[in-house]
């Protein structure tokens, strides 16, 4: 049982930096993943927490103690890696026992043959045995004990991977991307179990992964990272709903926020692609922001207006409940993505010219450097607007 | 043919082919074979201007009696045995932990130390002989099986082969045997040498044979006939005798090279494979 402190780590090789001074505290037993892209620093931060690494600067803290130097056997913690990392001449079950025998049994317990003559070894023996059976029979591999990886399946694998971290009841699990190897279907089962395991030992968890449904279902918050830096740290909501940064927003959400350039123009109005956007005042008049839609902050409109989009679909995705619908919006870049029930949409047809809304409290603004542009007393703006624009009625 | 399989040969290609690979069957095997011829035919067969595998009057009772009671054979074999098995094992001793050195680990200076190791590797041995037997005469040792072992403890070639095939196991094995509580000695022995099992194999075979066959070295370093290794003792077993006594020694000799095909077509799957593991895995 123990949490972690990273305090101020950072990592570079030679003269690129991989990590740039991360503090990041991490409750006891709490589930957190490091979500970002490959080569964001995530994986490198997980194996600097096991040791596997040293950072160049920084320190780090699991349970009370602090880590640093610390050899990656004595930090208690266990980790599941990418690749599986199986010993393939070795049965599951010695697999699986390897991290026992070299905790319990002292070295010339270990050896080959006469080890097993010294006093001792048999019970412990028994006993490593004995822990073993009973994690692989928690995991439902018990049947496989006696094979060897080459033997079976991804998902098995995947799960020997796990007994062998868990057999050793650590504190704290570190997870590299344990599922990318495994297919859709699988994936979305052992995400499950994962969770569900977290759940029966109530250890910390600390999981890396590129893929956000992986982060956002399994999470209790999520670290979004990129080229080195923590840029969020929130529950998987929060990060969707309320990101801090411009780079957040574009990382997260599947189809992508789409982020209009726009100008203020005046107090509360900014203007972009052909069409004008209530926001909230204060903004200074004549900077640059970005306005973020996410896809289903989107509605039908009837006719162009203010905080309306118009242009022409360019490709019309069926995802059976709800389609996505790419719009070509003269000024906006990238064709803009939105998300809208099926039976509301049947009429729409690629080619079509489109008019879609959106309410002004479900635009995300950010500023020119990235951060994001909160009102400061946002629902007064937010009615003023509308009260100045008398369109907006039409608009929804 | 050529159509129902797209990978097969046409007829004259196929037939060119295999003749080309029988030729050079031939030309490897028939010394081998005439060796054989040899040493089951008595001493006037020998010289006759006809050639017969199979010998008129078989001699092979008389000649392989000879081969092992007139010169102390057995002796020479177990010099062999002795001295192989010892270079293989110490080898391996001292290579395996290098190479996971050159292979997994980062420390300063490592490129360099990988780059002596392929200067060594092109290095004949017989230029070192000179300073070899000079070292071997100060620290005391020459005529003993420690000359005979200790110039070929250190070998690059197994180093490099080694270094090879480690550099082919994932990283992640390497750090899951870390945190599994492994130190680094135990990662060579209880995961990279088991995991590389057929390179290591093969680098085995490669030694034994050559060393079971080197001539050069022992002629130096040992006087004592209680010590050489085979060839060296052929040798012995030649001078000892008229010269023209040929069915003996090419007796003698059958038996000398008999262990190594055995081991050798007995380990066969393995040698292939640890030659060719590093570059298809």
């Amino acid at each position: 049982m123990a949490g972690i402190l990273i305090d101020k780590v950072a990592k570079s090789f030679g003269a690129t930096s991989v990590l740039r001074e991360v503090s990041l505290a991490i409750a006891d037993g709490e589930f957190l993943t490091l979500l970002g892209p490959s080569g964001c620093g995530k994986s490198t931060l997980l194996r600097i927490l096991a040791g596997l690494d040293v950072q160049t600067s920084g320190s780090l803290s699991i349970g009370d103690r602090v880590v640093d130097g610390v050899r990656p056997k004595s930090r208690d913690v266990a980790m599941v890696f990418q690749s599986y990392a199986l010993y393939p001449h070795m049965t599951v079950a010695a697999n699986m026992a390897l991290p026992l025998r070299m905790r319990r049994l002292s070295s010339l317990q270990r050896l080959p043959m006469a080890g097993k003559f010294l006093p001792g070894t048999k019970a412990v023996t028994e006993r490593i045995d004995e822990d073993v059976r009973r994690t692989a029979e928690a995991l439902g591999i018990g049947h496989l004990l006696d094979r060897k990886p080459g033997q079976l399946s991804g998902g098995q694998r995947q799960r020997v991977a796990v007994g062998r971290a868990m057999v050793r009841q650590p504190a704290v699990f570190l997870m590299d991307e344990p599922l990318s190897n495994l297919d859709a279907k699988l994936r979305v089962q052992m995400r499950a179990e994962i969770k569900e395991l977290h759940k029966r030992l109530g250890v910390t968890f600390v999981y890396v992964t590129h893929d956000q449904s992986e982060a956002m279902t399994m999470s209790d918050r999520v670290a979004v990272m990129l080229d080195g830096e923590l840029l969020q740290v929130a529950p998987p909501q929060e990060i969707y709903a309320d990101p801090t940064d411009r780079r957040v927003a574009e990382f997260i959400g599947s189809p992508k926020i789409s982020i209009l350039d726009g100008i203020v123009e005046e107090t509360g109005i900014a203007m972009t692609a052909g069409t004008v956007f209530s926001i909230p005042k204060g903004i200074e008049l004549g900077s640059q922001i970005g306005i973020g839609i996410r896809p289903e902050a989107f509605v039908l409109a009837e006719k162009h207006g203010p905080n309306t989009l118009t242009g022409s679909i360019k490709l019309v995705e069926h995802m059976g409940s709800d389609l996505f619908v790419h719009l070509d919006v003269l000024g906006s870049g990238a064709p803009i993505i939105a998300r809208l029930l099926a039976e509301r949409a049947q009429h729409i047809g690629e080619g079509q010219t489109l008019h879609l809304g959106v309410r002004p409290d479900r635009l995300l603004l950010f500023a020119a450097d990235g951060m994001r542009i909160r009102p400061s007393s946002p629902t007064p703006d937010i009615t003023a607007n509308a009260n100045v624009l008398p369109l907006k009625e039409r608009v929804l | 043919m050529s159509t129902s399989e797209p990978r097969g040969l046409t007829v004259p290609a196929a037939i060119t082919r295999h003749t080309v690979l029988l030729i050079t069957g031939a030309l490897i095997l028939i010394p081998f074979v005439w060796m054989v011829s040899l040493s089951i035919k008595p001493p006037g067969e020998i010289f006759r201007a006809s050639f017969s595998f199979w010998p008129q009057q078989f001699y092979g009772i008389e000649n392989y009696t000879r081969a092992l009671t007139e010169a102390p054979l057995p002796q020479y074999m177990l010099n062999g045995i002795i001295v192989c098995g010892s270079i293989v094992i110490l080898q391996v001793i001292v290579c395996a932990p290098a190479a996971y050195a050159l292979a997994k680990l980062d420390f300063p200076g490592k490129n360099l130390l990988f780059a002596m190791v392929l200067i060594a590797l092109i290095l004949p041995h017989e230029v070192l002989s000179l300073p070899l037997f000079i070292l071997g005469y100060q620290i005391g040792i020459l005529n003993t099986y420690g000359a005979l072992i200790f110039p070929y403890i250190v070998s690059p070639f197994g180093i490099f082969l080694f270094r090879q095939f480690f550099k082919t196991i994932p990283d992640d094995v390497v750090h899951a045997a870390r945190l599994d509580g492994l130190s680094e000695l135990g990662i060579v022995w209880k995961i990279m040498v088991p995991m590389a099992l057929p390179a290591i194999i093969a680098f085995g075979i490669f030694s034994v044979v050559g060393h079971w066959n080197s001539l050069f070295w022992p002629l130096i370093a040992v006087r004592d006939q209680n010590l050489m290794p085979p060839p060296l003792g052929i040798m012995a077993f030649k001078n000892e005798e008229a010269g023209n006594d040929y069915g003996p020694l090419m007796a003698a000799s059958t038996i000398v090279v008999a262990p190594l095909i055995i081991a050798f077509l007995s380990a066969q799957k393995w040698f292939v494979e640890g030659l060719t593991g590093g570059a298809v895995k």
